[in-house]
């Protein structure tokens, strides 16, 4: 194999702040050709920078200040930008994370695919249409011919990931840079979107530079992986090497931080700390602060690189020839302590705190000038599920499927069509706006976006006690003669530790906490006025793995704590498998499948579950495992097929379902599906 | 007493808005991050250089505000008696200006009129020729000798008292600052040359130069001469462009706070209660905005130009009656001007209502009126800001523009438009009368200028997607380069070094 790319000592700034910040600091990596090359890191340790800097477009304020980048001999860095122009696009192409965003809103596809055809073939007319249906074809757009001449709008985001790999193939690149592309994509379509990416590789021999956080999609694509931590490469290795072997202890936390099946009766293994700022100046390793292992060494002197195995690089003195021996002879991610098994749990579970009913909400299309309802889009369409005392159930399925809508439909946010919300024995829908006043300190909820989650005007104080002045839920007095005003400071006080949070935090504003900080805050907001239920509505998929299980450890820890009940929305099967005691999997606005969390992780028996749990992307070396491929994207709920909502992607479709929606079959007392494959009650 | 107070309704107002930017600036130093984006206006040199002018601007117009009526003096009778002429402080202070009336046109620095006039000789025989002035060039035995070295000496005067002032305000300011920072004086100015102190000081002292000249020169020269000429009755047109400064400022400020309320309360309605609430008020503000403006102030003055004609005794004095009139014409003018800012806070308030932390409040229970006023209006109240600011200068041409056509201010008050409104037959002349326009135009400009550079650093500091670092980030910048290209020099040396 022939190298390809060589990046040697690399360092861009940014000068965004009052500090310069220093975005890549000596990174060096080599790609050979027809290789994926994978950089794995957290949001902000510079993974994107580095792309940006191959590719060098940096935002205005970056600046690469050394290094050299070599594209099969060429040094890029040396180049006029009018040459760099040849290489973007033509030598060098990248697809982004939001597909959404990257393709131009007022032009056809095939015009923005031409362009780059125009730009580096030369090819109009006749020729460029036939090439533009070529490549097309070759990512697998149906009908090509058709929808070639159709806006990005026309398009589903899968399909429009589908053009914009497209796009980046029209220039014949010798090196796909890939930024998080399947970060925005539910899980089925990302196992097409890789599948796809697999293939084009093995196809033309291109090389790909594939930028993730997501140690899964490494395990599936990557030939090397590199750990990017801090504005550095940390470890580098080749896939199996790498998951068989991950040497360095800030790898061993990631992968310890997982959620999993098997590590449900403890907490997940966090990373104290966070990253440091990277405007400061490093003397020893960058990890010291946060690493298990750390000894004086590694505070004042920057780790070389250690070889582990051929080929298996790592930035430690632990596995430095000179200071091994001084260094604790294992190294072993330290598990997270075990936690107490949830007493509540066992004991209530019985009854149940929260019972709906063949849930629906219906929202009107209007038409014309008198706002005509023309139809209504079912975004839940009959949804039924219990959630007992102290327990979790997990309400699972894409995106676009309604899971949101339930919980907000629940917590009347959103008023129901129809339906029945039994909480405690109390009917929730149609109850008036004072009424249900009342009880809304037991039920709250907690939002995926921790930042557009607080108010950025209020400090935080102001911000935890909003509910608790508006429900009139009022902290326990500490003494007799406290007034109420400094009971409640104290509470906000108590608030703060139980997420985890030092007090003092309370005077400050939301913009100055990092998301996983706002994340607790926003916890905490939620349990000041002592609910029950807590609807968590994707908690932690804004957030990076380490963060997510800090997270996860402090809801569990509630539950135990509290015996708070979650209804747990999430299309992320590994939190569901660490978390959840039951499963609900909702697919187009009603729920195909449901059981016990063993029971449909275990052995799931609608097909739609089946290639759900088998597109997740398996964390191993070897795990090889036969993907159900679905055709298709999810169907608008405006418009949901008849029969069952699932036959046109089924890939066990039959002719009943195309007529009839399956009723229930029964597995167990607790295990339910929607599917004509079994038997009908 | 020697007067009477006189609180005119639109002084009323101004000091009513002059309490509320108080109360503003307090609530503001106390929170930190309302605080932040007003540090960064502080940080920009176009918008504290341009705000030095407005400081101005706005210290001429509360002088002109405060109104009383100065006492008659009659002898025998014991009982007061108050003049029916309403003076304000910057009457009394540039009473020379106000009462050297001369007979008609004259021009800058002339100490002749601008016409010919049929003058009896002692002798009888009658000459025409260009009079003296009453009292501009005065004091000058020859002026055709004498006048442009008088000009240039109390120039110089001028410049010299404003150079010498504007040292002490650099002394005290550079004194305070050392104090602050203990730092020494040497080293504190050397700072506010360079430019590296916090707040541009060396912007703000270049500006307070230029002005502290001119204001000199002003000074020194107005005593003596009618340094922007006189207008058709005699009238000093320097006093007049000084006096059109507040009916200026009354239009801009008055009429945001008329429109505020309705672009306020309607565009956080429409966006956040959404259905039939919504659909009301854009039929509303559609229809409004779809009416000319124009006509619909001229209908709305013109109405109440007859009601105040047959009603003569509702007012006191002529002040009153041009008061009011300005007063109408800032409510028709904010009644017509709400569409657009409520049109920008609909669409924000939409945006906001579906934030995560609004849902949240719901989950609360937390009332309507708490939302709006705790959520919403505070994470909207950066567009009210940028808009009102940017709207002042609209306003001050609008008024002018009005005046112009005729449905403007009371014609006994004086204001730009009105000038510019007389300057259209006095350009017409010939020979041409060009002063009156020119100082109209000059200070207007001024005016308008200064507010837009400032409502554009008010709009960069408050807008989340510009980065205000440029001067230091692209000092830094360089910094970076030139350590860069001088590694490199050693790198070179180095491999030269080893190379032989």
């Amino acid at each position: 194999m022939n190298l390809l790319l060589q990046i040697k000592n690399l360092q861009t700034l940014l000068h965004t702040g009052p500090a310069p910040v220093m975005a890549v600091d000596g990174l060096s990596l080599q790609i050979m050709q027809g290789e994926t090359f994978a950089l794995l890191g957290e949001s902000g340790c510079g993974k994107s920078m580095t792309a940006l800097s191959v590719m060098r477009l940096l935002p205005e304020t970056g600046e690469i200040i050394a290094g050299s980048i070599r594209i099969g001999g060429e040094d890029l860095l040396l180049l006029p930008e009018a040459d760099m122009r040849n290489v973007r696009g033509k030598r060098i192409s990248m697809i982004f994370q939001e597909p959404m965003l990257s393709l131009n809103p007022v032009m056809t596809v095939a015009e923005q695919i031409g362009e780059v055809l125009r730009r580096h073939f030369n090819l109009r007319g006749v020729a460029q249409h036939q090439r533009v249906l070529e490549i097309l074809n070759q990512v697998g757009i149906p009908d090509a011919d058709r929808r070639m001449e159709e806006y990005p709008f026309q398009f589903s985001g899968g399909m429009k990931q589908r053009v914009m790999i497209a796009m980046a193939l029209a220039g014949e690149p010798e090196l796909l840079i890939a930024d998080e592309p399947t970060t925005a994509l539910d899980v089925t379509i990302q196992a097409q979107v890789l599948d796809l990416m697999r293939d084009l590789q093995k196809r033309s021999g291109m090389s790909i530079l594939l930028i993730t956080h997501d140690l899964g999609v490494v395990a599936e694509m990557a030939h090397k992986v590199a750990v990017m931590y801090a504005g550095q490469i940390i470890e580098m290795a080749t896939r199996e090497e790498f998951f068989h072997n991950p040497s360095h202890p800030y790898s061993h936390k990631l992968f310890a931080s997982l959620p999993a099946k098997n590590k449900r009766d403890r907490g997940l293994a966090v990373i104290s700390g966070t990253v440091p700022p990277l405007s400061r100046e490093f003397i020893g390793c960058r990890f010291a602060d946060r690493c298990d292992h750390a000894w004086d060494l590694c505070r004042t002197t920057m780790p070389g690189w250690s070889e582990v195995t051929s080929g298996h690089q790592v930035k430690c003195h632990l596995f430095d020839q000179d200071n091994g021996s001084r260094a604790p002879s294992s190294v072993k991610a330290v598990e997270g302590t075990p936690q107490r098994a949830s007493v509540l749990q066992s004991d209530c579970s019985i009854l149940e705190l929260l019972r709906v009913t063949d849930l629906k909400v219906y929202f009107p299309i209007q038409k014309g000038l008198m706002k005509r309802v023309v139809g209504h889009v079912k975004a839940v369409d009959g949804v039924s599920l219990t959630i007992p005392r102290g327990g979790t159930l997990a309400l699972v399925g894409e995106s676009g499927c309604g899971k949101t809508t339930v919980g907000k439909g629940i917590l009347q946010l959103i008023r129901p069509t129809a339906g029945s919300v039994l909480y405690d024995g109390l009917e929730l829908v149609g109850l008036e706006r004072r009424q249900l006043r009342e009880k809304r300190a037991e039920f709250q909820i907690i939002f995926q976006d921790p930042y557009s989650s607080l108010n950025p005007r209020m400090r935080i104080v102001d911000i935890i006690e909003e509910g608790m002045n508006a429900l009139n839920v009022r902290g326990k007095p500490v003494s007799a003669g406290d007034k109420p005003s400094s009971s409640e400071r104290w509470e906000v006080d108590a608030l703060l530790q139980r997420v985890g949070l030092p007090p003092e935090t309370k005077w400050r504003y939301p913009h100055e906490f990092s998301g996983g900080q706002r994340q607790r805050i926003a916890i905490a907001r939620a349990l000041a006025v002592n609910p029950r239920l807590l609807i968590c509505d994707e908690p932690t998929s804004a957030l990076d793995v380490s963060v997510q299980a800090q997270i996860l450890n402090l809801l569990k820890e509630l539950q135990n704590g509290l015996g708070l009940s979650y209804l747990f929305i999430t299309h992320n099967i590994s939190v569901v498998e660490y978390l959840a005691d039951e499963v609900a999997v909702m697919y187009l606005g009603r729920i195909v499948e449901r059981g016990s969390m063993d029971e449909v992780m275990g052995s799931p028996q609608h097909p739609y579950t089946q290639a759900l749990l088998s597109a997740v992307p398996v964390i191993g070396p070897d795990l090889k495992r036969e993907v159900i491929r679905l055709h298709g994207d999810l169907p608008s709920p405006a418009n949901p097929p008849a029969g069952c909502h699932f036959h046109p992607r089924c890939p066990k479709v039959m002719p009943v379902c195309h007529e009839i929606y399956p009723e229930a079959s029964s597995f167990s007392f607790t295990h339910t599906a929607h599917c004509h494959l079994y038997t009908q009650k | 007493m020697l007067f009477k107070p006189v609180i005119l309704w639109t002084d009323a107002l101004i000091y009513l808005l002059v309490m509320v930017a108080l109360v503003f600036v307090w609530y503001v130093r106390r929170n930190e991050h309302m605080l932040v984006p007003w540090r960064r206006v502080g940080h920009s040199a176009s918008g504290m250089a341009s705000l030095t002018v407005l400081v101005f601007f706005m210290s001429i117009g509360l002088l002109d505000t405060v109104h009383f009526r100065p006492a008659i003096e009659n002898g025998s009778n014991s009982e007061k008696v108050y003049s029916v002429e309403v003076l304000s402080l910057l009457d009394i202070i540039a009473t020379p200006l106000r009462t050297r009336v001369e007979k008609t046109y004259s021009a800058p620095f002339a100490a002749h009129l601008y016409a010919r006039e049929t003058i009896e000789l002692p002798d009888g025989a009658q000459m025409r020729e260009f009079p003296r002035l009453q009292f501009g060039g005065a004091h000058l035995q020859d002026p055709a000798t004498q006048l442009t070295n008088d000009v240039a000496e109390r120039a110089t005067t001028g410049l010299a008292l404003g150079l010498l002032s504007w040292c002490l305000v650099l002394t005290l300011l550079s004194v305070s600052l050392a104090r602050r920072d203990s730092a020494t004086l040497s080293f504190t100015l050397s700072a506010i040359r360079r430019g590296d102190t916090e707040v541009p000081w060396n912007a703000v002292l270049a500006t307070l130069a230029l002005m502290f000249m001119s204001i000199g020169v002003a000074l020194m020269l107005s005593t003596h001469y009618h340094i922007f000429g006189t207008d058709k009755v005699g009238q000093d047109v320097f006093y007049q462009s000084l006096k059109s400064i507040r009916t200026g400022l009354v239009i801009g400020t008055l009429t945001t706070l008329m429109m505020l309320p309705f672009a306020l309360l309607l565009g956080i309605m429409a966006g956040y209660f959404r259905g039939w609430v919504d659909d009301v008020i854009q039929y509303i503000y559609t229809t409004l905005s779809s009416i000319p403006g124009v006509l619909l102030i001229a209908a709305a003055v013109l109405m109440m130009q007859v009601y105040m004609e047959t009603h003569p005794e509702l007012f006191d004095t002529i002040a009153a009656r041009a008061d009011l009139r300005l007063l109408f014409l800032c409510i028709i003018l904010g009644v017509t001007s709400w569409t657009g800012l409520c049109r920008l806070l609909r669409g924000e308030t939409l945006k906001l209502r579906e934030m995560e932390y609004i849902q949240a409040a719901h989950a609360f229970g937390v009332s309507h009126w708490r939302i709006i006023s705790r959520h919403i209006l505070p994470n909207v109240m950066h567009i009210v800001l940028i808009a009102t600011v940017m709207d002042f200068s609209g306003l001050v041409l609008a008024e002018a523009v009005l005046s112009y056509v005729g449905v403007g201010v009371d014609p006994s008050m004086i204001s730009f438009g009105t000038m510019i409104n007389a300057a259209r037959l006095e350009m017409a002349r010939e020979p041409m009368v060009w002063w009156a326009l020119l100082s109209a135009f000059g200070f207007m400009f001024a005016l308008v200028l200064s507010a837009n550079l400032f409502a554009d650093a008010v709009q960069d500091a408050f807008n989340p997607r510009v980065r205000t670092w440029p001067l230091q980030a692209r000092k830094l910048q360089r910094r970076g380069r030139e350590q860069y290209s001088k590694d490199k020099t050693v790198e070179a040396e180095i491999k030269g070094s080893h190379s032989p």
